[in-house]
Formats: structure tokens, C-alpha cells, sequence
């Protein structure tokens, strides 16, 4: 136990005992005296100044996605705190672990309209898992225990702890316990064998059964459960925006990506399986297209680890409560071995006519301008799908998706239930940091790039060696190709007016080069991904190309378009 | 179909949680019609009982939107045959008024109480359901009410395990 110590010390020793070494923030007055703290703890942390708080949140996103380890971040109070509601919302949405700490003004201020106060408890309220403001040096260490615990565990998700300036500077003993249990909170359910039971039987005699797997395969580490599962149920497997890179896109079963703008077979058959088997996702409405026409043909077992979001979108004839792990080792034991290759081809031959229909031309164009699909494609086969990817949101997104093979473990980070906006570049320094071995690619459209452009300032002064490629349409493209489709081409405030991105690279000691020929791209890719240190490359891409495929808003999955 | 829900809500004593809990129907564009908290049987655990009007599917994902909430323990909901509930209503009357106009009668007829007479005003108490209290409430109207009052509802379940039953199953 360490005697009478500062608050703010407190918070630092909590940092360290959580075995954190990289935190992002932005310090401010109310946050002053935890900064002060951090002074004497630069060796075992490593700090990460940004350039604006929701470039730290974004950033410990990334970091956490990646590493599987709760990204930590610091705002002061007010403004600074209020910066970061993005990313709580974002991170809420995307079950990603998260704990800010945000300076709060001195507790006698409370309420008073003090410089920099704003009731960010009240305000993060919906956006946050759990949050709690302290007043008190000695009530530090089990409000820190307590985030920790919260983010990491069960459903993952962003905490916000709010200190008082006095509650810093006041003193305190220290002594850190991890907190294991809250009486009120059940994050690890146990798993009723009598659903499990009811999910097999189903299995069992499904003649054309279908899984979907989401994000819920990574957050419990079930991959390579996964893996054996579907090899001994040779049932396909589909993933969703934020499964993918859960099963590996080589592998003879896997079918494809789910969802509006995801693959023609697994959106198609979706209303064709007898089973449709979920495992760790929330049947999101990209995914779902019309609910009211979702495998209505299908008898539906739904596993998942949060109670809520079962029979929340789509009514389960089993719903299972479980960790995807767990339920995933169980389900191996009892599913009697098959192989579904009719049902399978199915799959095989919908995914001819896509690649004859739209993947092929996509991938390798012969003439015109530069396709968003072709610098994707050839990214993906220049680093063996084995990069970190981190995608912003919008056109050149869903070509990633669409387009990189993702065979990396926790390879791919985007912004997928909020869909943010400038999440890429900030994220892309968080995943770097986390993992300084491997290739961090920032894939960024010209539009998001600018809302959180000031971030190249936070890989200039760390070092931090990303590298961004920005594919330029000189559009907001998605609300373009909205526009095009179901607004009669009025182009309302989607064209913009770029500045010199290269220039702006330079401007901030970060190597670039532009890019507008199909004949450059091979060598212009070779020049990113063999840089040393951080690298921007804009690729000038068609103005007006649309992905494709698409399922309308309204539509059923199966009424997907190819063109 | 719409119709009225009880959902009874057990919490620990934390700040901000009634918050927490309103916003989940605020998000859903739900109205609450009406909500009480107090401190339960078990010391440290609150208990709230709030009604809102909506459909049978709405009612499932607000209680279970509840219940996720970290510092929830337990969440129901009961439509109004399966609890038990009353209400408080205070009415404030001029005592003049009130001493020539044959408020006896109407106090006796409805089972209130008097809770005090002061020289200006007298405070009359009736406990029941809703329809009780209103009928009561227009009754008096024509002697003429100064000042209405209701507590919102307080209700408990018919078929219920004890509190102390769920804390048990939580804690293990």
C-alpha cells in the first residue's frame, strides 16, 4: 500500500496496475494535476499527445480493436470531455473496450456554470456502458477497478470516469484491487445446455443450414473454434462488416460478406437456408435489408452474449445467452459431422455471376480511370491480406470490405454501427502503437480524411508510422451514388473542393506521392508499403463509380442488385 | 396492442442511475405515464415502479435494455391484473367552503381522510386506484379544489420470487 498519496497519482498507480502502457489524451486546466502525475510516469507509459480528443478516443479505439486490450484515453473537462462523445458513441455501438478519464472542475463547482464545466456524466449517459464521477482521492482506485472491469468484460464498451479537480489534488492511501465481481452486473452467463440442446437438434437435421458470425467470434476469441466447427458441421460460413477477418476468406466454406453492400450469394440464400445460424452479431439493419422479408423460410438460432439483443431485431427460434467461445466448444462436441456440397454450390454459383457481373470488371479494369476496387484489390495481394486495415466511412469502405482479404488476426478496424467519419486516421495510429510489428494501412476517403486531418500532427511529433492511403473521388461519394440513385442526380453538397493533400503531408515531414494513372498504382502501393515511417498516398479515382452491389433501403436481402 | 405495463425496477443506490433508466424510454420516444422510487425491503436496494402505455414487443426490449444496465439487479414487467397497485392523492379545500357544502357526505361516501383542518385550508387523503382518486377529485370539484395532488403508482407483483430470492441468485 502506498501512504498518502496525491489522487492524481492514484490514477497514474490504477493506470500501471491494469498493466497499461499506451494512453492517448489532451491535457487542459482540470486535468492539470493528473498530467502533472503522468510527468513521473513517462517510462512505463506511454503517452500519445493528439491533436484534438476525439483523435484520442478514435485512437484508443484502433488500439483496443486491434490488441484486445482496453484503450485508455484523457480529456480535461467541458470542451475536452465533450470531444469525445463521438467516439463513446462509436466504441458503445461497436462493443469496443474503452476508459476515458476526463478532468472535471472542484466538486464545490459543481453545477455552478464553472469555466470548462459541463455535466458529462449526464451527457455520456447514453453513450457510455457505464460512468461515474468521483469526488474523493479515496474513492479513485475502485472507480478505476470497476471501468476496467466493465469495458473488458461481457458485451464490451466505453466507460467514462469524471475526477474533480480536488478529488487529483486531494490525498489518499493506495491500494489496487482489480475488480472481479459487481452484484448487479452478470457479464459471463452460464450457458442453459436445454437452449444449447435445442440448437443442436435443429442443427443437426438442417438439410441447407447458414452462418453468420460477427464481431462476437473476436471479442471472445473464438476463431479457431470457429474454425472446427464449421469444418465438422461443413455448414457455410457469412460474416458481417465487423467479422470479418474472423474466418479466414481462403478457407473452402466461407461465402462471403452479408449486408447492403456486401456479396450476392450469402444475401441471396440468406432467404433460401433452412437454418440460419448467428453467432455474435445483432442483426444490424445493413445486414438485415427488410426485416418483415429476413429467412422468414428459416428457423433462426441466435447466439449471443448480451441477453438484450436477443429477439431485439429478429425474433429466434432458439436464442442462446452465451460467450461465443464457450458456446462454440460445446456446439463442436454435439453437431454430428456432414458435408453440404449441393447447398454449397448454391453459394459457388451466385458468386460466379457476381464476379462475372461486377468483381471482375472492378478488380481489373482495362481502361478509364482508376477504380477504388483495383487499388484495394491489389493492396490486398500485395500484403498477403495480412495488414491492419483501418477504414474511414463511406464508398471506399465498403470496397475494402468488399475487396481486401482479410486473414489477419483483429486485421480490421472500422467504424461499422455509427459509421463516423474521420474515425480512420486517428484509429490507424491507435492499431499502429498496439501492434508496432505490423503493417498499419489507413484507407481513407478524400472526405473523411479532412474531419480529422489534424491528426498527422499526433503521427509527426510520435512517429507513428501509418500508412494512408487516400482514395480520392473529389466526392462524398456514398451520398453521391445516394443521390444518383434515389435523388434524380441533384449532387446537393457532395462535390468538394480539395486541398493539395500531398502538400499538406509535407507540411506536417510526411512523405507523399500522387497518384492519378492506372500504371503508377503498382509501383505508387510499393512506395507506401516500403516507406520508412509514416506515408501518404493519393490515388485520384473515378469521380462517379458505384458499389456494387446494393440492397435499396426497404429491400429484402434477396432482391440484392448487381448493377 | 398497446396497453398499460407495470415494470418494477431494483437497483443499487448509485447516482445518475434513474437517469440511465429514463433514457431508455426517452430514446424510444416512450412516454412515462408514471414513476415512484423508494428504498426497497432490502437495505441499499432501491425499487421503482414506473407505467407506460405500449405494445407487449416494445415493453420486452425496454425491460431488457433496463436490466443491462450495469447497475440495474433485476427489471419486470406486469401488465395491471398481475399487481396489486395503489395510489395517493392530497386535495387542498377552502375550509369555509369545505364546512358549508356538504363535503362530509362526499368524504364519507369515498372513504377519505381528513389529514388537516387549518383555518383557510383543509387537506383531504385518499388512497386507491386512479379512477377512485378522479371520481373523488370531481366530486369535490363542486365545492372547488384548490390544489390536486397524485403520487404516481405504487405496485407489487402477484406471482413474485422474494427480492432477497434474486440478490441470493445474483451473489452466487
Amino acid at each position: 500500500m502506498e501512504k498518502n498519496i496525491r489522487g492524481a497519482e492514484a490514477v497514474m498507480r490504477c493506470l500501471v496496475a491494469e498493466k497499461v502502457d499506451t494512453l492517448f489524451g489532451y491535457p487542459g486546466g482540470a486535468i492539470m494535476p493528473i498530467y502533472d502525475a503522468l510527468y513521473d510516469f513517462k517510462d512505463e507509459v506511454n503517452h500519445i499527445l493528439v491533436r484534438h480528443e476525439q483523435g484520442a478516443i478514435h485512437a484508443a479505439q484502433g488500439y483496443a480493436r486491434t490488441s484486445g486490450k482496453v484503450g485508455v484515453c484523457f480529456a480535461t473537462s467541458g470542451p475536452g470531455a465533450t470531444n469525445l462523445i463521438t467516439g463513446l458513441a462509436d466504441a458503445m455501438i461497436d462493443s469496443t473496450p474503452v476508459v476515458c478519464v476526463t478532468g472535471q472542475v472542484a466538486s464545490h463547482l459543481l453545477g455552478t456554470d464553472a469555466f470548462q464545466e459541463t455535466d458529462v456524466i449526464g451527457i455520456s449517459m447514453p453513450v457510455t456502458k457505464w460512468n461515474v464521477q468521483v469526488t474523493k482521492a479515496e474513492d479513485i482506485a475502485g472507480a478505476m477497478a470497476k471501468a476496467f472491469y466493465i469495458a473488458r468484460s461481457g458485451r464490451p464498451g466505453p466507460v467514462l470516469v469524471d475526477i474533480t479537480k480536488d478529488a487529483q489534488f486531494g490525498m489518499t492511501d493506495f491500494e489496487y484491487k482489480p475488480c472481479e465481481k459487481i452484484r448487479s452486473y452478470s457479464p459471463k452467463p452460464t450457458i442453459q445446455m436445454n437452449d444449447l440442446n435445442a440448437a443442436v437438434d435443429i442443427l443437426n437435421s438442417a438439410q441447407k443450414p447458414f452462418l453468420v458470425i460477427g464481431q462476437g467470434i473476436i471479442l471472445s476469441g473464438a476463431e479457431q473454434e470457429l474454425v472446427a466447427f464449421a469444418e465438422k458441421s461443413g455448414i457455410p460460413v457469412a460474416s458481417t462488416l465487423l467479422g470479418l477477418g474472423a474466418f479466414s476468406p481462403d478457407h473452402p466454406l466461407y461465402v462471403g460478406y452479408l449486408g447492403m453492400h456486401g456479396n450476392y450469394a450469402p444475401n441471396i440464400l440468406t432467404n433460401e437456408c433452412d437454418v440460419l445460424l448467428a453467432i455474435g452479431m445483432r442483426f444490424d439493419d445493413r445486414v438485415t435489408g427488410d426485416v418483415s422479408r429476413y429467412a422468414k423460410q428459416a428457423k433462426v438460432i441466435h447466439f449471443d452474449i448480451d441477453a438484450a439483443e436477443l429477439n431485439k431485431i429478429i425474433k429466434a427460434d432458439v436464442a442462446v445467452l452465451a460467450d461465443a467461445k464457450e458456446a462454440l466448444s460445446l456446439l463442436i462436441e454435439l453437431i454430428t459431422p456432414k458435408k453440404h456440397e449441393n447447398w454449397l454450390g448454391e453459394f459457388r454459383a451466385l458468386e460466379k455471376i457476381e464476379h462475372e457481373c461486377v468483381v471482375n470488371k472492378a478488380k481489373h479494369p482495362t481502361n478509364g480511370e482508376l477504380k477504388m476496387a483495383e487499388v484495394v484489390n491489389l493492396l490486398s495481394e500485395k500484403t498477403d491480406g495480412k495488414a491492419i486495415i483501418v477504414t474511414d466511412v463511406g464508398q471506399h469502405q465498403m470496397i475494402t470490405s468488399r475487396y481486401y482479404q482479410y486473414k489477419g488476426f483483429r486485421s480490421n478496424v472500422t467504424s461499422g454501427g455509427l459509421g463516423t467519419m474521420g474515425f480512420s486516421l486517428p484509429a490507424a495510429i491507435g492499431a499502429k502503437l498496439g501492434n508496432p510489428e505490423k503493417t498499419v494501412v489507413a484507407i481513407i476517403g478524400d472526405g473523411g480524411f479532412q474531419m480529422t486531418i489534424q491528426e498527422l500532427g499526433t503521427i509527426l511529433q510520435a512517429k507513428v508510422d501509418v500508412k494512408i492511403l487516400i482514395l480520392n473521388n473529389n466526392f462524398l461519394g456514398m451520398v453521391r451514388q445516394w443521390q444518383q440513385l434515389f435523388f434524380d442526380r441533384r449532387y446537393s453538397f457532395t462535390e468538394i473542393v480539395n486541398p493539395n493533400f500531398t502538400a499538406i503531408a509535407k507540411g506536417y515531414s510526411i512523405d507523399a506521392l500522387k497518384i492519378t494513372e492506372r500504371n503508377e498504382l503498382d509501383n505508387g502501393l510499393d512506395t507506401l508499403l516500403n516507406s520508412t515511417g509514416a506515408f501518404l498516398l493519393e490515388v485520384v479515382v473515378e469521380q462517379e463509380e458505384n458499389v456494387f452491389p446494393m440492397i435499396e433501403t426497404g429491400a429484402s436481402v434477396s432482391e440484392i442488385r448487381l448493377n | 396492442m398497446e396497453r398499460a405495463y407495470n415494470i418494477s425496477v431494483f437497483t443499487e443506490n448509485s447516482i445518475g442511475i434513474l437517469n440511465r433508466i429514463t433514457i431508455i424510454f426517452t430514446r424510444r420516444h416512450l412516454n412515462i405515464e408514471s414513476i415512484t422510487a423508494s428504498e426497497s425491503e432490502v437495505k441499499g436496494v432501491y425499487r421503482y415502479t414506473i407505467v407506460v402505455n405500449t405494445s407487449l414487443d416494445q415493453v420486452k426490449k425496454v425491460v431488457a435494455q433496463i436490466e443491462k444496465q450495469v447497475e440495474v439487479l433485476k427489471a419486470f414487467f406486469h401488465t395491471d391484473d398481475e399487481v396489486v397497485h395503489q395510489e395517493i392523492a392530497l386535495y387542498k379545500l377552502s375550509t369555509e367552503a369545505f364546512a358549508n357544502g356538504g363535503a362530509e357526505k362526499i368524504v364519507r361516501e369515498h372513504h377519505a381522510r381528513i389529514l388537516t383542518i387549518e383555518k383557510e385550508f383543509t387537506i383531504v387523503e385518499k388512497t386507491g386506484q386512479p379512477e377512485e382518486l378522479t371520481v373523488l377529485f370531481n366530486d369535490l370539484s363542486s365545492i372547488g379544489v384548490l390544489e390536486f395532488v397524485r403520487s404516481g403508482r405504487v405496485a407489487i407483483s402477484k406471482p413474485m420470487k422474494t427480492l432477497e430470492h434474486y440478490l441470493e441468485e445474483l451473489e452466487n
